[in-house]
């Protein structure tokens, strides 16, 4: 077995690189668009002269002007100051769940059969990317034990505002329209409030008893005083700081018992897969991201997939289309009058649930409940580790439950002794090649977090590693402060140099020409 | 343009507390204090917070204060060269000393003061600067009902600190509470709500590089008062209780009303300014349907028995327990997180009945159980 090994003599790329813009010359071209050929030009005329005026811009697009190879070298050099995934030992993003994207499924992902199909052709001609929509559907019901699954919504925060629209069209449907509240819980992802907030309903929080699971005498006041106007319960379980809730089936019972739905965030299912079920809990609709638990890329904000699913009695108002076969041929199905529409265009993002199909298939069912295992053995390993640390505490240490599949600790200690708090930590962290690590969502409730999530995908080597990291920072806080507080030293991103401009208007800005109105070229590298 | 800041240190501030006299106001009472060896804890508390300032250095700082032991002393402990103006009859400052002090500080323009002592000091400081500058409080008396103090006197320096480097922007009102020290000698609790003063809001929840993402108090106090003012019932009487969060409510309304009284409004209509116990249960006699909001007063999370004892246990009983709305700042419930809300109101039943969960407004159309305890 190999040893740990902290990389104390790393150091991150620095390209000082200007803005794409401030690499711009007039004239240059990356492609040069061929001219539209004379026979399309007969058949469908002057195009642009068909447009209405209105439509026109004025003044063409401030775009930057760069050839091929500089724009190439531009975003190499960003992507060397970033810590991308599948690169370091990126354990530390608790709640969001670094996961290993074997490779396997990004070459059947990139294969031009797949991957140049496009999703207005017709079923016909794209049996093979219904059928794996279909199959994966199947596992999806077999891993939760609910009875349909939309793959609809592109992330986690959507799948919570199809499961509220869901929610809405239900209790329209027994024409119950009082209903506007509903009921989640502090340590829940953030957006099982702001998702149904979107949708339009109130939302009232719950806070954890003093053992730190969700209080079950504050839901009964709650319920008792919402009423009839109680439309859900949202909840994720395990919580954010790694409790799971073993009273769920009482308040799901409860929220049952006067009418209202309830929601089970598994967007992160690490803990628990091919353990428990949500159809075991009792809960009526559940998600998962499939990113965070089936082994698909954390797109960089870009593709991911939250995987609806819900009761048989729920399954009518799921957006359209849902993917039907017949037992000759797989079709998108649009003829389903209660759905309530849709979240967004189309089934899906395809690239992912193929890649989230190939994964599944490689670990069978075997498979996934090891990973649950390993996820909550490595969690635990490292939690025990980690508490050695002077310095470092839990959220709610010591009540006598175990962690899941991660952790949420407290720096405060440390704070208190040195000065040093967890945002100095962190930013001190990747000086050792290793991740910034998720402190938590807003507002902290936890003072000094941090949340770590040593899914299956990391070794005990891994583990070892980052305790040592943090161990190694938390040793420096304690003899020589400064050198966390003035950290990053070997990292290409530094301390923002004016943090509450953020906060000012006048000051950030989102595009090129408002940067350029509000600061001229004071801040360019290039003059 | 150099800085200023203006220090204000009450020397006498937390005598009694070692000598367990509860409290220090009064000039018997600081003269029985010194008789039973008492030692003057509040300097060295401001020390350590003045200390703090040492790390400024990015342009000219000038700190004004009063003479010897009302600053001078501490900030030259603490290697600082103060401006010294004013003075003073050292070893028998007064009360009279902290309000002229603060007075001097803002006819001089200090963009903050920075006081050591306790909830006497905070209402003479209080009584001098009202909400006209940034102040801070640095935790030195016995005792502490305000909420205008950091936690220690190191968090208050670096607070002031970050204020001076503009990190710290938002100013947050704060209540100064302050108890009838008389009565607190005899065993008798009766905190009152003076006012608020306006503090440097330390978003101590939140991450500092991300401070794009929160929003500051006036934001989060302007989506509650929204959303109470929008969901007010038609033919109910209101019972709108002291306090700064109330008083978003009101002003949202665009209602004239007091911050520290009780104010009573029917149909968007105010039926009464600042009334008492008596006179909110005479006008409650002639209406259906009545409702209570309250604020959460203090940093010890109080719904019933601090700065809103108009509300007696008469007049809640009259409304009733389930007519009673609380709303509140997020930033102020999430401070409270591991403390649960009091009551207090006298009645030790009403207490009991209570006690138990409240469903605090802290948004629009958003609110958090927490639970409540007699």
């Amino acid at each position: 077995m190999s040893k740990p090994y902290v990389r104390t003599n790393f150091h991150e790329a620095r390209w000082d690189e200007p803005m794409i813009y401030e690499l711009s010359t007039p004239g240059t071209r990356g492609i040069l668009v061929p001219e539209v050929e004379d026979e399309i030009v007969d058949a469908v005329g002057d195009v642009a002269a068909a447009l209405p005026d209105s439509l026109k811009r004025s003044a063409p697009l401030l775009l930057p002007e760069v050839d091929q190879k500089h724009v190439l070298a531009h975003y190499i050099h960003l992507t060397q100051e970033t810590m991308g995934s599948n690169l370091s030992n990126d354990l530390s993003e608790g709640t969001c769940t670094m996961k290993y994207n074997p490779r396997l499924s990004e070459a059947m992902s990139m294969n031009p059969d797949f991957a140049e199909i496009h999703p207005e052709q017709d079923d016909s001609t794209v049996q093979g990317t219904l059928e794996i929509f279909y199959k994966f559907e199947q596992i999806m019901k077999e891993v939760s034990g609910m009875d349909r699954f939309s793959f609809q919504p592109g992330g986690g925060n959507h799948a919570v505002y199809c499961a509220s629209s869901v929610m809405r069209a239900y209790h329209a449907s027994r024409k119950d329209d009082k209903r506007d509240t509903i009921i989640t819980t502090i340590f829940s992802h953030p957006c099982d409030a702001a998702a149904p907030c979107t949708a339009g309903y109130n939302v009232v929080t719950l806070y954890p008893d003093e053992q730190g699971i969700p209080d079950y005498e504050g839901l009964k006041k709650a319920v008792a005083e919402i009423g009839d106007h109680l439309a859900g319960f949202f909840m994720t379980n395990p919580e954010d700081i790694g409790i799971y809730n073993p009273n769920i089936d009482k308040f799901v019972e409860l929220v049952h018992s006067v009418g209202g739905l309830c929601y089970y965030d598994q967007a992160n299912a690490n803990a628990f897969l091919g353990v428990v079920r949500a159809r075991e809990a009792g809960v009526d609709m559940c998600h998962f991201n499939v990113h965070k638990t089936f082994g698909t890329p954390h797109g960089g904000e870009g593709p991911a997939n939250g995987a609806f699913g819900c009761r048989e009695f729920l399954s009518k108002f799921l957006p359209v289309p849902t993917i039907e076969f017949d037992g000759e041929k797989y079709f998108r199905d649009y003829d389903r009058p209660d759905s309530f529409g849709k979240v967004r265009g189309y089934i899906g993002t395809a690239g992912v649930i193929l890649r989230a199909y190939s994964w599944t298939m490689m670990h069978g069912a075997e498979g996934l409940r090891m990973c649950a295992n390993i996820s909550v053995l490595n969690n635990n390993y490292l939690e025990k580790m980690l508490l050695s640390i002077k310095g470092l505490g839990e959220a709610f240490l010591g009540n006598g439950i175990t962690r899941q599949e991660q952790c949420r600790y407290t720096w405060e200690e440390l704070k208190n002794d040195t000065g040093v708090g967890t945002d100095d930590i962190n930013k001190r962290v990747g000086d050792f090649g290793i991740p910034w690590y998720w402190a938590s969502h807003h507002p902290w409730v936890i003072p000094e977090p941090m949340t770590l999530e040593p899914c299956e995908t990391y070794s005990k080597c891994d583990l070892e590693e980052y305790y040592l990291s943090l161990k190694l920072v938390a040793e420096e806080a304690y003899d020589n402060p400064e050198v966390v507080l003035s950290a990053p030293h070997r990292q290409a991103s530094h301390d923002l140099a004016n943090p509450e401009d953020l906060d000012d208007p006048e000051k950030w800005a989102t595009t090129w020409r408002a940067f350029l109105r509000k600061h001229g070229d004071k801040y360019l590298k290039v003059k | 343009m150099a800085k200023k800041i203006g220090v204000i240190v009450n020397p006498v501030a937390g005598i009694g507390g070692r000598v367990g006299l509860k409290g220090s106001d009064g000039e018997a009472i600081l003269a029985k204090a010194l008789a039973l060896g008492a030692k003057p804890e509040c300097p060295n508390k401001a020390v350590v917070a003045i200390s703090q300032f040492k790390d400024f250095q990015d342009e000219p700082l000038e700190i004004y204060t009063y003479p010897k032991e009302m600053g001078e002393d501490e900030m030259r402990a603490a290697g600082l060269t103060p401006i010294v103006i004013g003075e003073i009859d050292s070893g028998h400052t007064t009360p009279d000393d902290t309000v002229r002090a603060a007075k001097d500080l803002l006819a001089l323009g200090v963009e903050l003061i920075l006081f050591a002592g306790g909830d006497g000091t905070a209402r003479n400081v209080l009584d001098a600067v009202g909400e006209e500058i940034a102040v801070l409080g640095v935790p030195g008396g016995c005792k502490i009902h305000s909420a205008v103090y950091a936690i220690n006197p190191k968090t208050a320096g670096k607070l002031v600190l970050e204020f001076l480097l503009g990190k710290v922007q938002d100013l947050k009102e704060s209540e100064v509470m302050d108890i009838d020290e008389d009565a607190f000698r005899e065993g008798v609790l009766r905190a009152r709500l003076y006012g608020y003063m306006r503090v440097p809001n330390e978003k101590k929840m939140v991450q500092n590089l991300k401070s794009g993402r929160g929003y500051g108090e006036e934001a989060a106090l302007d989506l509650v008062a929204r959303y109470i003012a929008f969901n007010l019932e038609e033919d109910v009487l209101y019972v709108m209780g002291p306090g700064s969060t109330v008083r978003g409510v009101m002003n949202k309304l665009e209602l004239p009303n007091t911050l520290l009284g009780v104010d009573l409004v029917y149909n968007n209509k105010v039926i009464a300014n600042d009334v008492n116990e008596k006179g909110i249960l005479d006008v409650l006699a002639q209406y259906d349907k009545a409702r209570i909001i309250i604020t959460v007063i203090g940093g010890q999370g109080y719904l019933f028995g601090r700065g809103n004892q108009q509300l007696s246990p008469a007049v809640i009983r009259e409304v009733g327990l389930d007519n009673i709305k609380v709303i509140a700042t997020k930033n102020k419930m999430f401070s409270l997180f591991a403390q649960p809300l009091l009551v207090d109101t006298g009645d030790e039943s009403l207490n009991e009945e209570l006690s138990g969960y409240a469903r605090v407004t802290v948004g629009y159309g958003e609110s958090v159980m927490f639970k409540v305890n007699a």
